[in-house]
Order: C-alpha cells, then sequence, then structure tokens
C-alpha cells in the first residue's frame, strides 16, 4: 500500500488579489532596481514572479542626472539616478513586446512633472497588450508648483491619481513617498483620488558627504535611501496604512530575506516589492518566492492570505 | 550572454606588496565564459554591511576552471577581501561588461598603470594565444614605486611581448610616465593600443594615440551597485551627449567615444 500525503506541498496556494488583480505570489521587483526584467532573464526564472514593476517611465525620454549617482551607505545606498528613461512611446515599442511574452503580470511605473504629462502617459498605455496596471510615482516634483513633491502634499497626491485613474484601462497602484509628516494623511487622500492599491515607501531621502573634499559624494547633492536601513521605517508606515485605508498596501522598503517579506505581510501588506536586494542576490526574489511557499507548507497555512495583516498587539 | 552567480572556493591568498594582494578562486563557469577585460562583482562578506557587490577586473583565467583578481585595499570591502582564506566561500557574480576587442591583425601596445595592470595579464595571454607569435607587441607597465609594478612583472615576461617597465620616482625601469615610454616607440597608424590606469593617465594614452592616428580602447572606473544594467547607477557622458553605462557598454570603450578632461 502506498502513503498518499495529502499536504498540498508541490503547490501551496499563494496567491494574493491586489484589487481586482489576482498574482500567483505576493512577490513582485521594485521600480528601477529590475531594469525591464530581461536584464534578469539568464539569472533566475522570470515566471515565478508575482509581477514585475518595471523601470519608471515618462512622457518623453530623460537621460537622468550626472555622475556619481550612487553611492554606498551603512546597509544602503544612495540613488540619485534622475529617473533616467527612454520615454513612454520606445518603452512600448521597445520593451513591451518581450514584457509581454513572459506571461506574468507587468506593471508600469510612471512619472511626471505636471498632471498633464501624468494623464498622458496613462492614455498611451491604453490597449498595450500585456499591461496588468500602472504603479504611479508621485515622489517627482511638481514643476508647476515650485516643485514641491506630488506625494508630499495629499490633496495634490489625490489630483494626480484622478488624472492617472481617467485616462487608464487598467487597474492603479499609488507609490507613496515616505518624506511626509503624516504617511496616513496621503494614503486616505490617494484612497479618496480612487487608487484601486498603495504601494510604500519609495526612498527616503538622504545625503553624503566626502570629508575630504568637502563636497557632497552625489552630484545631485541628495539622493533616496534605501536597502536594509530603511526596512524599520517602511515597515511602521505600511502598518499605519493599511491600518487606515481599505484598499490593498504593497509593502516596498529594505526587503532581503524571506523573513523580511513574511513580515510586511503581518503589517498589513497583501504584496511586497523587492529593490535594492536584487544588485547584491539577482536571484533573490525567486528565492523569497521558494521560502514563502515553504512557510505555508511548513505553518500548515491554509494559503498566504491567512497572515495578511496577522499582526497580534498587545492582546496577549 | 552567460552570466553566472556562482559559489566561488578561494584556492590561495598572495600578498603581493603591503597593499597589494591577488586571490585565485575555483569558479569554473565564470572563468570559462570570461574574456579579457571582463570583470566580476564579488561580496566581500556577508552581512548587511558593507552592502554591495564590489567589483574587480578579471586578472587572468586558467584551463582548470579557476580566475584570479588582483586587486589594493582602499577601503573596507578590498580590507575584508584581504583578510579571507584558502578555503573560504565567496559569492561572485559574471563574467560581466564588454572586454577588449582584439585587432588579430595588428599589433598591439598594452599599458597598465597601477591598479589598471590588473587586467592586463589576461589581455597579453588573450592576445599572444591568438597570434602566433607576439614578438612584435608591447607591454608598457607603470606605477608610483616598485612595489606596484615588480611583483607581476613575471607573469608577463613569459609571453614574448617586448616589456617596458616606468615609476614615478625611478625605484624600478624609466623614471617617468608610462606615457613617456610610449612616445620613444616608433609609433604608426597600424598599432592598437589597450589602456588601463588613472584617469590622467588615459587621457594622455588617447591623446597620444589621437596625434598618431591610432586606435585605442581603455577600461574605465565606475561607482556600481548591481554591475549588470539594472540600476543605471554606473553612467558616464559620452562625446555624443548622451549617457553610457560603465558595466554593460564598457568598462571597456573605444577612447574616442568617452569625453576626456586634460
Ligand atoms: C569595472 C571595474 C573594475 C575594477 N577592477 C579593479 C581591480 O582589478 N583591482 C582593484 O584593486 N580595484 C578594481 N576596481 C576598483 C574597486 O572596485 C574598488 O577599489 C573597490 O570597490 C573599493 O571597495 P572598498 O570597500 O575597499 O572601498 P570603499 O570603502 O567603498 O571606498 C574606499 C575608496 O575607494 C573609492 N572607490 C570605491 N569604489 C570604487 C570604484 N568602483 N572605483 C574606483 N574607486 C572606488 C572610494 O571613492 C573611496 O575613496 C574596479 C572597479 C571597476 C568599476
Ligand atoms: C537605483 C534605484 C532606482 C529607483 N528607481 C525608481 C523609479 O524609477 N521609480 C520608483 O517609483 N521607484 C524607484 N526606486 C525606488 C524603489 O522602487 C524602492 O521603492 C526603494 O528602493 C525601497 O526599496 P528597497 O529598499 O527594497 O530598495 C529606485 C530605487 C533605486 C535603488
Ligand atoms: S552598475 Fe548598475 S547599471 Fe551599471
Amino acid at each position: 500500500m502506498e502513503f498518499v500525503d495529502n499536504r498540498e506541498d508541490i503547490f501551496p496556494d499563494l496567491r494574493v488579489n491586489i484589487g481586482s488583480l489576482e498574482i500567483a505570489n505576493p512577490v513582485m521587483t521594485a521600480s528601477g532596481t529590475f531594469g525591464y526584467a530581461r536584464e534578469f532573464e539568464n539569472l533566475m526564472n522570470l515566471h515565478r514572479l508575482g509581477a514585475v514593476i518595471v523601470k519608471g517611465i515618462s512622457l518623453h525620454p530623460r537621460p537622468g542626472n550626472p555622475p556619481p549617482r550612487i553611492v554606498e551607505t551603512a546597509c544602503g545606498m544612495l540613488n540619485a539616478i534622475g529617473l533616467q528613461n527612454v520615454g513612454v512611446d520606445r518603452f512600448i515599442s521597445e520593451k513591451m513586446d518581450y514584457l509581454a511574452g513572459l506571461n506574468i503580470p507587468v506593471i508600469v511605473n510612471i512619472l511626471g512633472d505636471s498632471l498633464a504629462e501624468y494623464r498622458e502617459i496613462a492614455e498611451r498605455l491604453v490597449g498595450v497588450p500585456g499591461i496588468a496596471g500602472i504603479e504611479v510615482n508621485i515622489s517627482c516634483p511638481n514643476v508647476k508648483k515650485g516643485g514641491v513633491a506630488f506625494g508630499t502634499d495629499p490633496s495634490m497626491a489625490a489630483v494626480v491619481t484622478k488624472a492617472v485613474k481617467e485616462g487608464a484601462d487598467v487597474p492603479v497602484m499609488v507609490k507613496l513617498s515616505p518624506n511626509v509628516s503624516d504617511i496616513t494623511l496621503v494614503a486616505r487622500a490617494v484612497e479618496d483620488g480612487g487608487a484601486d492599491s498603495i504601494s510604500l515607501i519609495n526612498t527616503l531621502i538622504g545625503m553624503a558627504i566626502d570629508l575630504k573634499t568637502r563636497r557632497p559624494v552625489l552630484a545631485n547633492v541628495i539622493g533616496g535611501l534605501s536597502g536594509p536601513a530603511i526596512k524599520p521605517v517602511a515597515l511602521r508606515m505600511v502598518y499605519q496604512v493599511a491600518s487606515s485605508v481599505s484598499i490593498p498596501v504593497i509593502g516596498v522598503g529594505g526587503i532581503e530575506t524571506t523573513e523580511d517579506a513574511l513580515e510586511f505581510l503581518l503589517a498589513g501588506a497583501s504584496a511586497i516589492q523587492i529593490g535594492t536586494a536584487n544588485f547584491i542576490n539577482p536571484r533573490v526574489s525567486e528565492e523569497i518566492v521558494e521560502g514563502i511557499s515553504k512557510y505555508v507548507v511548513d505553518e500548515n497555512l491554509p494559503s498566504i492570505r491567512s497572515i495578511i495583516g496577522g499582526l497580534s498587539i498587545n492582546d496577549g | 550572454m552567460s552570466q553566472y552567480q556562482e559559489k566561488a572556493t578561494v584556492s590561495r591568498v598572495e600578498q603581493l606588496s603591503a597593499k597589494n594582494y591577488r586571490l585565485t578562486l575555483d569558479s569554473p563557469d565564470i572563468s570559462g565564459a570570461a574574456k579579457a577585460g571582463q570583470f566580476v562583482m564579488i561580496r566581500t562578506g556577508l552581512a548587511k554591511d558593507p552592502l554591495l557587490r564590489r567589483p574587480f577586473s578579471i586578472h587572468q583565467t586558467s584551463a582548470n576552471g579557476q580566475f584570479q583578481i588582483y586587486f589594493k585595499v582602499v577601503g573596507r570591502g578590498t580590507d575584508m577581501l584581504a583578510r579571507v582564506k584558502a578555503g573560504e566561500i565567496m559569492s561572485v557574480f559574471g563574467p560581466l561588461g564588454r572586454g577588449f576587442r582584439i585587432k588579430k591583425n595588428s599589433p598591439a601596445i598594452i599599458i597598465g598603470g597601477g591598479l589598471g595592470i590588473a587586467p592586463m595579464l589576461f589581455l597579453a595571454k588573450s592576445i599572444c594565444r591568438l597570434k602566433t607569435d607576439c614578438s612584435n607587441d608591447h607591454i608598457i607597465l607603470g606605477g608610483r614605486e616598485r612595489s606596484e609594478v615588480e611583483p607581476l612583472v613575471n607573469d608577463f615576461r613569459q609571453f614574448g611581448l617586448r616589456l617596458g617597465l616606468a615609476t614615478d620616482d625611478g625605484s624600478y625601469g624609466h623614471q617617468g610616465y608610462v606615457t613617456d615610454l610610449l612616445k620613444s616607440l616608433d609609433l604608426h597608424p597600424g598599432y592598437t593600443v589597450y589602456a588601463c590606469g588613472p584617469e590622467p593617465m588615459m587621457a594622455r594614452v588617447y591623446s597620444i594615440c589621437k596625434s598618431g592616428s591610432m586606435q585605442c580602447q581603455v577600461s574605465v572606473e565606475s561607482v556600481m551597485a548591481c554591475g549588470m544594467g539594472a540600476c543605471l547607477g554606473c553612467s558616464r557622458m559620452t562625446k555624443k551627449g548622451t549617457y553610457t553605462h560603465v558595466c554593460l557598454n564598457g568598462p571597456v570603450f573605444n577612447a574616442e567615444e568617452l569625453i576626456w578632461n586634460s
């Protein structure tokens, strides 16, 4: 007689829902840290990803900032890439065929310096095959408002969200900037603006100085901090936002291991994104999918969804 | 384009001078795929700090699945690397970037300055293997002082290239610059010059090549986070006025594509 192992240890249920979008597992790659995915095709199995989020796209090509653009800091790095990208038209003609052929959800990260620009990019993406969603980077300066970042003002954040929603034919995820004093205000504003989901956090603004030359290390003077150094801040903000909105939240910031990812799910994230860790281990996102899968099996969970928001606080 | 993330065993650690070391790693996939001028990204430790991998040129490969890096201790990562012991396992990612484009029918002048000597052993070997006879090809090695040059000279001698040596302080070979030795050769437009070293050295080499109508390839550095085109951190301005990325389109460029401050 043969024993049948009833545990679904081959295909544990890792599916999660981001609004109307169901993804096979909660692991996504973060914008700007995974190129246009093709860079990684020989280094990992791209089909294992829950979703891929591509480098931020603007209406027109942007050359990016002068070097040095990056510098390592304690347990992290600063970047001031300057949103270098090929622009939406070349993105569609040069990158989308490959991405669509991957048969995994592709989320296009967009950025602009005016409301009109955000809306127009969303409109140009309408009907393009293979796009499962749009992620809106609202950490960019609003040129018409003296360069204040859209994401630091709740009312501007709501208006951008509305503009993209009007233009887009796919679900819209709005990516929050952590460089604000109360992130829940911005989160509620973008929810009211019609966002289908919220991702957070983008990089924390920081700076590094070269004592020898008495100059800033980055040509841009300031840059965005990412990596394990920001994980506690990201986790706190995900927790706060997940407790104050009713749309799905996607956690980003310093995730390097399966344990990190699971902590974000407990804090209330329905999915997570992996950024800087891709630079150190290009296979890390696939390894985290495997790790989460193993966790679901080892802990005998009915599905990964059962731990989302499962943090227990003060109730012994 | 095959790239590998390999767990490589350190098989040998050599201290060649006060701050310069050479590591030999068992890494069959990477050494089998590597071309002269390409580089690897190495994790110098497994902790979260220092976080990023560090880029190093491939110094040479061997038929038994090993490759070497030659490096100088300049900061925390290289200090950790200098302390690894034979038998330890390191995470190595490569081979990365575009290496030297060897011009088989053109006599070569290879110029390595300081740590820029690192990729030139692989290049000299590749050139001499491709040509049956490399006695008309030159290699010029330079550094600030004797200890930056002398420990490597024997490795270069075996190929039969014509060897020129220079140090800034005159403690070994010609006193002065590698470019003095370059200028003293009977230069003609048929030569291809391959250079790696400090930026001012490469700028001078390029200006000599330009006036002599010689082709010039240089290997340049940049800060890097990923080494494979994902972060766009390693930008460098080109003559066309657009940014290129050192890890993807380099580290070896035709010198005329880049902007040089002389
Ligand atoms: C393609 C490429 C190939 C290289 N090949 C070699 C090689 O064969 N041998 C070798 O010794 N070095 C090589 N380097 C330089 C080497 O990567 C740096 O010396 C190393 O990253 C320093 O790490 P650290 O942690 O010791 O120094 P850190 O603590 O990070 O920095 C110490 C000092 O080194 C400088 N530095 C840091 N990173 C770099 C860098 N990427 N390039 C130049 N200076 C830097 C910093 O500005 C600082 O002044 C190469 C660099 C590149 C981009
Ligand atoms: C080099 C680099 C480039 C980035 N580019 C973008 C971008 O174009 N758009 C965006 O919304 N976020 C961008 N980010 C932010 C990341 O997507 C992510 O939010 C942040 O790095 C925090 O996650 P991490 O700590 O896992 O890297 C970039 C981050 C890095 C390090
Ligand atoms: S180092 Fe990341 S793109 Fe070159």
